[in-house]
């Protein structure tokens, strides 16, 4: 028999796995890298197509965020940034998208509203995921009453759809709004599906030979959870938490396009769409640009998503 | 199936309460005068705020405040609008006109969705299959408010093809355009999961059976792998119906119908907070109940589940 070390990635699966298959695929395996199950994926992975676009849009996304004065030398947070004298002028040099109806330069706009949802997005997601995960992994892992509570508790939320739930509580908070405020009320109605997700992949590796062999080798309950059951469970939860990232922007927009998400003092393009519907008669673009970028940056995440879905998936794969 | 029906109906009691204490919690237990964030910029005579602290038991402990609330839902007794209108009534009004917007999205969604999604998954692999995938994500990534707008500008106002907005007439024809809006996002996903559903259903043993006995291929794919491919793709549209009520809020909107989401969207604009909260309540309901009429249904259509 082959000595287990000999494919250190793989100790996870170890127990699983049948002898007489794996001593089959070690035959033909010999001399190349061990596959896990996030490198089978990523071998998928940088073969198509949809990954890489996604990837790019991603990174670029990303870094008009981080540094937006590398992609515009306007400042529309500057107290000079709009002048109403150029209302709605089309395009010019130096003016590539024209001008909003306050003749503030949609560009600039554009470029810096990028960050306020990204913020807001990234930020929803780890709060999502870190209750989610919490009360899905304590509820699948112990089970019980425990289980019972926290199932009753996450069907709660689940109850209230999420955007209803967000649009009552801002418009409650009115006095209140802020970036952080939306991260809080999107982040305390987005993590039951987490939550679900996560009870699921704890109860079906729980009775896994891997874990009755870690409780047989002393380790804690709890290390034990940590250590080999949710790195496991991981798959799933990374792929909804990249598809949620989308949704969450998505119900930024739609927050700030009612007029109860972010505060106006934030470049936002739920907001800047808002505005620029009034005029959509006659100049249209002005609203076309922030709602492009808005659905590019959602469409990057929700196809990053699903293409490693797809990747870690072996029957979902194109044959 | 009776016994199934009970259980279910007796684990709906605490998610109702605790929704509804949710809700109530994170309106009103705000930092501040709840009464005055809910005026929002505009303020409010002393005499309004009074009125509103005594009608909403705001002197009393919070968990008082909240049964009286209750109870309030309990004897359908919702309070009324600013202009002294019952909101059960407005409520009466208006839901016809959302119920008839949500089911015509549903019949857009569930025709389109099924329909492209079929053909998708027989062709698992094929150009029209990658072409339907991505395309179904980007019609996920335009946001309700900007595809409604779009449409209405080109499809409603520059072609003129059919009314750009509702108002008073509410017919199939001036619904038409804002029920694909509303539906865009759910056919997006009724596409992709009947697609993933009948993909994985052509390669069941049963299948392969049915082929080998001879049967011809069109109908093995109609009798034998839509029929199962459409369990969960029927589930998806039964909840989708309650979530189609909540989520018309922006669509009834942008397209000026006169709705129960367009109310929600007009009382919100006009920081209308306590009926902001009535009509919340009362969505919410509905959206528990499709939900568990969901359940009842998958539990008919699938024998496994009443046994689990």
């Amino acid at each position: 028999m082959r000595e287990p070390t000999t494919r250190p990635d793989q100790h996870h699966f170890f127990a699983d796995l049948d002898e007489t298959p794996l001593l089959g695929v070690d035959a033909v395996d010999e001399h190349a890298a061990p596959a896990s199950m996030w490198q089978d994926a990523w071998r998928n992975l940088r073969r198509r197509v949809l990954f890489w676009i996604s990837a790019v849009l991603i990174v670029l996304v990303l870094a008009v965020a981080i540094v937006p004065s590398l992609f515009t030398s306007i400042d529309p947070n500057a107290n000079d940034a709009c002048d109403l004298s150029h209302s709605l002028e089309g395009p010019s040099a130096g003016h590539l998208m024209g001008y909003t109806f306050q003749g503030c330069d949609v560009y600039a706009r554009v470029v810096y509203g990028a960050r306020p949802s990204i913020t807001v997005g990234v930020l929803t997601t780890i709060i999502v995921v870190l209750i989610g995960v919490a009360v899905g992994a304590l509820a699948g892992f112990y089970g019980g009453w425990f289980d019972s509570l926290l199932s009753r508790v996450t069907d709660i939320f689940f109850a209230i759809p999420f955007v209803l739930a967000a649009i009552v509580v801002m418009s409650s908070l009115k006095a209140h709004r802020g970036v952080i405020t939306v991260i809080i009320v999107l982040g305390v109605f987005g993590w039951p599906q987490v939550a679900r997700i996560t009870r699921g992949a704890v109860l079906g590796l729980k009775n896994s030979d891997f874990v009755t062999a870690s409780t047989a080798l002393g380790t804690t309950r709890m290390t034990t959870l940590r250590r080999h059951i949710l790195p496991n469970a991981a798959a799933p939860i990374i792929v909804y938490a990249t598809v949620a990232l989308g949704t969450f922007i998505v119900a930024e927009a739609t927050l700030s396009f009612l007029g109860i998400g972010l505060p106006p003092s934030v470049i936002s393009w739920g907001a800047d769409i808002s505005q620029a519907q009034r005029n959509i008669r006659t100049d249209p673009m002005v609203l076309f640009w922030p709602a492009a970028a808005l659905a590019i940056t959602v469409l990057s995440f929700i196809m990053m998503g699903d293409v490693v879905r797809d990747a870690l998936d072996p029957k979902a794969r194109k044959r | 199936m009776a016994w199934y029906i009970g259980r279910r109906l007796l684990q709906m009691i605490p998610v109702f309460i605790g929704a509804t204490l949710l809700i109530y919690a994170m309106v009103f237990l705000v930092p501040g005068d709840p009464i005055l964030a809910l005026a929002g910029d505009k303020g409010m005579s002393d005499a309004l705020h009074d009125q509103l602290v005594a009608q909403y038991h705001l002197d009393d402990p919070f968990l008082v405040q909240y049964l009286h609330y209750l109870q309030g839902i309990l004897t359908l007794d919702f309070g009324t609008t600013y202009s002294g209108r019952d909101v059960g009534d407005v409520m009466r009004d208006v839901f016809p006109v959302t119920f008839q917007l949500a089911v015509m999205a549903l019949i857009f969604e569930g025709v389109f969705g099924i329909g492209f999604g079929l053909i998708a998954g027989l062709r698992k692999g094929k150009i029209f299959d990658s072409t339907m995938l991505v395309a179904s994500l980007v019609v996920i990534a335009i946001p309700t408010f900007v595809l409604g707008f779009v449409l209405q500008y080109v499809v409603g106002v520059k072609w003129g093809l059919l009314p750009p907005t509702v108002g008073s007439d509410v017919s199939v024809k001036t619904l038409l355009m804002p029920a694909i809006v509303l539906g865009s996002v759910s056919f997006a996903y009724v596409l992709r999961l009947t697609r993933t559903s009948v993909a994985e259903n052509l390669s069941a043993d049963y299948v392969r059976t049915a082929t080998a006995k001879g049967l011809a291929r069109g109908r093995v794919v109609r009798v034998h792998v839509l029929r199962n491919s459409l369990i969960p793709v029927i589930t998806f549209l039964g909840a989708d119906l309650g979530a189609l009520m909540a989520g018309a809020i922006v669509t009834e909107g942008i397209f000026n119908i006169n709705g129960v989401g367009g109310t929600l969207y007009h009382a919100i604009l006009t920081s209308q907070g306590p009926t902001v909260v009535s009509i919340t309540t009362i969505l919410v309901i509905v959206y528990i109940f499709a939900n568990l009429a969901v359940d009842l249904l998958y539990a008919v259509l699938d024998p496994r589940i009443r046994y689990a």
